[in-house]
């Protein structure tokens, strides 16, 4: 190492500047706590902060930022949703992200790719079909094409899948991209703090205090603190949470694992996703293929990942890529996700005076981070939540008005 | 889990089994609110514990219920539905 890079390293004078600097400790009260150190939370406090300019408010994170599942997830933005509503919430946040680098000076590799929903059966070309239209009618850049674009598009796919699902044709999104997701909690983070927000890590909450139907304070492993306005944005920790408060919600927690193979050269333009083999893929900026599968199929609390996983979802990539045969997986991992039964989130005001939810980002809630976060903050601030998530609304259950996302989400993120 | 015991079959992979989900009791569907009726349709007890689930041995088209550790996937016991369950 060159004497003067170690003399730079020494020196009090040039001290290397902290991304985020914790306060020492935790103010007796806030005007807004917001339990949750993943991207939904630390929007929602940057966006309080530059949107409403509050910023006396403390983000609690019982771990390390974005290591929940912001820092486990495939990053797939896309807003070629099913329903109106939720295309229009998803483009929204598009929007957002296009510019977010900017807003947030720091270099979250957003890179537009190109998005195909991949359709072997002519069902599945109906849903793509339905899609488009609704896409279409909200101005969202989406239609449907025939298996020779999807060749032209990508000659390395194996458009038979060795004979097993044949590809008849796919939704092609333009606009969807990929992106760097624990850039995104961190460029949050750090806008949050320097507009004033205090934020925690290693930071739990273990307790809710309600009097009256009203939020009075919250117990945290670092003290009390009191406070009117608690927002819960834990997604694979939402039951808990809501369990302090004995608010019943009909989140239920399933893991979902991924992948990521050696890097290769880059050969992938697009993003990949086929409902029937149950598999996504996708290149990133280091040259990995970053990969996915469905749910794993029942109830638990618990980040394992399995060697069924990695078995199943290699025997249906190598169904698309056959020459992948040699390529090596280095690692694996798996998040819990928050699944609701229509498959769309549950965000805004709850029967809990001062309780806000924003949870039931199940296997699609990252591409959701800046404009939940933004709806988020609105909520809190006019205690009332934007029209843009009336649909999202937690009474919709037992006001039996569902938003039937499944069609969209259910293996697509 | 990767093992569970059907109380017909004995000791089968998980992979010859289905989740189906919490056992819970329905309330009487004449008789209940609207508002129990939702409940019971879309809540979850979804919070981590140890809990009574429906699951089906697909083969051969058993159910059963078994009692599970959702934090650690500890399977406690299995058997037929019948008196047990009337807790
Ligand atoms: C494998 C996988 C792939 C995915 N792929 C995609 C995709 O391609 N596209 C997409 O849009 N979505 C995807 N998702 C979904 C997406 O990752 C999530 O919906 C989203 O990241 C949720 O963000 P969040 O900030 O709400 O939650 P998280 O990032 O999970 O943050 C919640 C935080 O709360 C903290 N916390 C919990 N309890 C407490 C407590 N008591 N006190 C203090 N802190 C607490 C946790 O430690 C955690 O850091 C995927 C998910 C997984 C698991």
């Amino acid at each position: 190492m060159p004497h003067r890079l170690l003399r730079f390293a020494f020196s009090k004078e040039h001290k290397e500047p902290a991304f985020f600097e914790q306060p020492a400790c935790l103010k007796p009260s806030y005007d807004a706590v917001i339990i949750g150190g993943g991207g939904h939370g630390l929007a929602a406090a940057y966006y309080l902060a530059k949107d409403h300019g509050m910023t006396n408010i403390a983000v609690l994170e019982k771990g390390y930022l974005g290591g929940g599942n912001t820092g486990r997830n495939t990053t797939i933005v896309r807003s070629n949703y099913l329903t109106p509503e939720g295309v229009k919430f998803y483009d929204a946040s598009v929007k957002l992200f296009q510019d977010l680098s900017e807003d947030l000076d720091i270099n979250l590799f957003y890179s537009e790719r190109g998005h195909f929903t991949l359709a072997h059966t002519e069902s599945a070309m109906r849903t793509m079909r339905w899609r488009a239209e609704v896409n279409k009618h909200v101005g969202v850049e989406s239609c449907v094409v025939g298996h020779e674009e999807i060749t032209k598009a990508c000659p390395q796919l194996d458009i038979s899948c060795s004979g097993k699902a044949p590809i008849i044709g796919a939704l092609y999104h333009a606009p969807g991209s990929i992106v760097r997701h624990d850039a995104v909690a961190w460029g949050y983070a750090r806008g949050a703090k320097n507009l004033g927000v205090d934020i925690f890590q290693s930071t739990e909450v273990n307790g809710i205090d309600v009097k009256a139907n009203k939020v009075v304070g919250v117990q945290t492993s670092r003290g009390y603190i009191a406070t009117n306005q608690v927002l819960s944005a834990v997604a694979g920790f939402t039951p808990r949470i809501c369990k302090m408060v004995d608010l019943p919600t009909p989140i239920i927690i399933q893991p979902l694992q991924a992948c990521v193979t050696e890097p290769m050269k880059p050969w992938l333009d697009h993003i990949l996703v086929s409902g029937s083999l149950h598999v996504y893929v996708s290149q990133s900026s280091r040259g990995e293929l970053v990969m996915g599968a469905a749910l794993d199929p029942y109830e638990m609390h618990s980040t394992r990942s399995s060697l069924e996983f990695v078995e199943g979802l290699s025997s249906h990539i190598l169904d698309m890529f056959p020459f992948l045969s040699n390529v090596k997986i280095v690692r694996q991992w798996a998040g819990m996700a928050d699944m609701t039964p229509d498959f769309a989130p549950i965000m805004g005001k709850t029967p809990i005076e001062g309780f806000y939810l924003d949870a039931g980002w199940g296997t699609w809630g990252f591409k959701a981070t800046p404009i939940s976060g933004k709806s988020m903050a609105a909520t809190i601030a006019n205690d009332r939540a934007p029209d843009l998530i009336h649909s999202f609304r937690l009474s919709r259950f037992e006001e039996f008005e569902l938003t039937g996302e499944k069609g969209a989400a259910s293996v697509g993120h | 889990m990767k093992l569970l015991d059907c109380p017909i079959n004995g000791t089968r992979p998980i992979s010859e089994f289905v989740f189906g989900g919490e056992f819970r009791t329905m309330p009487d569907p004449g008789q209940c609110s609207d508002k129990a009726w939702a409940d019971y349709v879309y809540n979850r007890n979804g919070a981590p514990g140890v809990k009574m689930e429906w699951w089906l041995h697909s083969p051969s088209g058993t159910w059963f219920i078994a009692e599970r550790n959702t934090l650690t996937d500890e399977v406690l016991r299995s058997f037929l539905p019948g008196k047990e369950v009337a807790e």
